[in-house]
């Protein structure tokens, strides 16, 4: 009786592996799936952010030669818009389960910045919340398909939350330094990236389909675009916000 | 052992057992009781949006994210039935909500709750585990020196005063930015006036507030520190006794009469006269004035604490009143420029946010009133004025006039302003105003007597809270009584008193003793 327990255990462990080595959609082309690229292109006069006044919190001061700024509109200088968050919004078989990383997303509480500024996550995985600056920083989550939450962090420390539901976006904001705001986009799955330094994204690993691809901005809202898949090739979709 | 059978024998019986005295809730009912009592403010849809919801700050809860300030559990979680209950049973004290507990019988109250958590899919929502968090019991030595220095000590270290400020008043540095999650500006709650916290006075209260947050607004949850051992749960307590002891031992009862005891030497006119501190204090609760256009829902100044001292020809009142800011004050301007936003103005020009100076008013009759009738509270009438004192941060200055309703303030010339002493410091106001007893203008300047039962009415503004004219805070009519001298003859009296008492006691005695010595002859004389 003992002996098939442990057989029983043994089997289901290999078909619990199994299963989930069947469902994992892992980014890369190496498990096939297509590749949607792109860069987000800016066009307009480019706005100015506003300088952040840190006299109040001097350590994170420090962390400046410059007068910090608000993060709401990052242009590159190649004329791209950084922070822009694009995902998968439809187009995905609902039956399809993805599975959570065990990778924490981390966000940084780092001259009394947020960093990064806009970032995903899928649901139920960690978020790991740092503060590196050592000085009390609150993070509230202000989600409202999601519960929402609000720590104190009045040292060097991280805290880890999860969140239950899929939300574009998740706005944390510092109460005690009004300027810190990050958005945090939740998604069922990893189809998913953010635009940097050079304004381009990729989302790898796409199983054959018409998907709906937004983009989503802080301040310019969102654009969609409809991407066809057939195999595992690579299509560009570029997406263009002009200046309010 | 044997209720312990007869629950066995329950548990078996075929039949459900009820789990609590009362049937189950009936959303059904409790429909019907929120649209009665509770959809005004909260709106039809429990979106917090009733008719009378865009006058009041804070706003009436929003039940549809389902995100409540007083709960049990941790931040973020939803509150257990009981949470939700207490706010109904107790109201939130410093808010709109009044208590229904003497309103609605027990069984209103729970079908409420059923039916206002049919607002938020978050309630039926089943993954949903509301589990209040353990909390400890309070450690011993609340009161000790020991106790509060190390409250203080991590009431610093853990950011508290950040927000409310290094002597607790809402006045720290973070104050002015602060928001509610639909970005309606929200005060640090001033610690100490406990009996306006919304969850409850007791150290208890604070210290379950610090381990679950306000859920909504800027206050945190203090829990992931004790997990991860930045402070130990016992600190977290000594931070909420710390807390506690800010606010007076019982929230001030409201008495009619301020008494004035008359000094033997001259008149405290500092502030910080040490003097004062022997006087007793009364408090006077303000509210915002609603009567007349434009009114005002949002006053800051919760009430004032008055003490009054008077000498053979002189009188000193002392004014303390908590105040976020020493305005006219920049930082507050966009926190001012939100509350004008929030607040539904009724005037046909709505008020631009400005950089308005704080202001007090004392105000009297012009004359002690022989009988009950006074002047109208509310500054006065054109015919019947009232004498005021009025008080400005900027200038800082104090004037006597006479006020002939709202709109009408007719400043006395003359020497005739009161003396005036303030100073501001963590958040409060402390102003010293003086005058003499008589003056020469006997028609418009009240001609104080001890003795006499004079009419006194407070009006208070918080510049950087937008308050100027007549948005403004203002209390009913109190009394201002200048105790007299005790004069020699109320000591003297009783000793004489009782001198007399025994001497015509020992009188009856001694003559009784002698007519009993005589023998039959007094009675014979008498019956004869």
């Amino acid at each position: 009786m003992r002996k098939f327990g442990s057989l029983a255990a043994v089997v289901a462990a290999v078909l619990v592996v199994a299963l989930a080595a069947w469902t994992r959609q892992p980014a890369g082309n190496a498990q096939g799936g297509a590749t949607v690229t792109g860069k987000v292109k800016f066009t307009g006069a480019k706005p100015t952010n506003p300088p952040i006044d840190m006299t109040e919190e001097p350590k994170c001061k420090a962390k400046y030669t410059t007068t910090p700024t608000r993060e709401t509109v990052v242009v590159n200088p190649n004329g791209t818009l950084a922070n822009v968050f694009v995902y998968v919004k439809s187009g995905l078989p609902a039956s399809a389960k993805y599975e959570t990383p065990k990778t924490a997303v981390l966000i940084d509480q780092d001259g009394c910045h947020y960093r990064p500024h806009v970032l995903g996550i899928m649901v139920g995985q960690t978020l790991e919340i740092k503060n590196s600056d050592g000085i009390l920083h609150n993070i509230k989550a202000k989600g409202v398909k999601n519960r929402p939450f609000n720590i104190s962090q009045p040292t060097t420390m991280t805290s880890t939350r999860t969140f239950s539901a899929p939300e574009v976006m998740v706005p944390l904001e510092c109460n005690v330094h009004g300027w810190m705001q990050a958005y945090l986009g939740v998604l069922p799955h990893p189809f998913y990236a953010i635009t940097g330094a050079d304004g381009s994204f990729t989302i790898k690993g796409l199983p054959p389909g018409t998907y709906t691809i937004e983009a989503w901005h802080e301040k310019y809202a969102t654009q969609t675009a409809t991407v066809t898949i057939a195999g595992t090739e690579s299509k560009t979709q570029d997406f263009t916000f002009a200046a309010k | 052992m044997v209720s312990g059978l007869l629950l066995l024998a329950l548990r078996a019986a075929p039949f459900p057992i009820p789990h609590s005295p009362f049937p189950p809730q009936d959303t059904t009912r409790g429909k019907a009781v929120y649209v009665k009592w509770c959809a005004g403010c909260h709106g039809d849809k429990g979106a917090g949006d009733g008719p009378a919801a865009s006058r009041m700050l804070p706003r009436p809860r929003d039940f549809t994210g389902a995100i409540y300030k007083v709960r049990t559990t941790a931040s973020g979680q939803l509150p257990t039935d009981q949470d939700v209950l207490r706010s109904i049973d107790e109201g939130l004290p410093g808010t709109a909500m009044p208590a229904w507990k003497d309103r609605l019988s027990e069984r209103e109250r729970r079908d409420v709750l059923a039916y206002l958590k049919t607002f938020s899919a978050f309630f039926q929502d089943t993954s949903q585990h509301i589990v209040p968090l353990t909390f400890s019991k309070e450690p011993g030595g609340a009161t000790s020196a020991v106790a509060l220095k190390v409250g203080r000590q991590f009431y610093d270290s853990i950011g508290c005063w950040k927000c409310h400020g290094k002597a607790g008043r809402g006045d720290g540095p973070s104050a002015p930015r602060l928001k509610t999650d639909p970005g309606e500006p929200i005060f640090a709650a001033d610690l100490h006036e406990n009996w306006r916290f919304r969850g409850g006075a007791g150290t208890a209260d604070i210290y379950r507030r610090l381990r679950t947050g306000l859920d909504g607004t800027p206050m945190p949850s203090f829990s992931d520190l004790i997990d991860q051992k930045f402070l130990t749960d016992e600190q977290l307590w000594r931070v909420a006794q710390y807390v506690r002891s800010l606010s007076p031992e019982r929230a001030p009862e409201v008495r009619d009469v301020i008494h004035a005891p008359r000094l033997p030497g001259g008149l405290p006119r500092s502030p910080d006269d040490s003097a004062w501190a022997r006087v007793e204090r009364y408090w006077f609760p303000l509210v915002g004035q609603v009567i007349r256009k434009p009114r005002w829902f949002a006053p800051a100044v919760a009430g004032v604490w008055v003490q009054a001292v008077h000498t053979a020809d002189s009188l000193a009142l002392r004014l303390e009143w908590d105040d976020r800011s020493e305005s006219p004050d920049t930082p507050w301007l966009e926190f001012e420029r939100r509350v004008l936003d929030h607040v539904t103005s009724d005037d046909s020009v709505p008020a631009p946010a400005d950089l308005w100076p704080d202001g007090i008013a004392v105000q009297f009759p012009r004359s002690i009133p022989a009988g009950m009738e006074r002047p109208y509270f509310l500054m006065g009438t054109a015919t019947d004025p009232v004498y005021q004192w009025r008080w400005t941060s900027m200038p800082r200055q104090a004037v006597a006039g006479l006020a002939r309703g709202l709109s009408r303030f007719d400043v006395l010339g003359g020497g005739s302003a009161p003396g005036a002493g303030a100073r501001f410091a963590d958040g409060q106001w402390r102003l010293v105003l003086t005058r003499a007893l008589a003056t020469a203008d006997t028609a418009n300047e009240l001609q104080f007597e001890a003795g006499r039962a004079i009419p006194v009415a407070f009006f208070a503004w918080d510049g950087s809270n937008g308050e100027h004219d007549t948005r403004m805070a203002v209390s009913a009519w109190y009394f201002l009584a200048l105790d007299q001298p005790t004069p020699p003859r109320v000591y003297l009296s009783p000793v004489v008193a009782m001198a007399v008492t025994l001497g015509l006691g020992m009188l009856v005695a001694v003559r009784a003793q002698r007519r009993a010595g005589a023998g039959g002859d007094g009675g014979g004389r008498s019956r004869a």
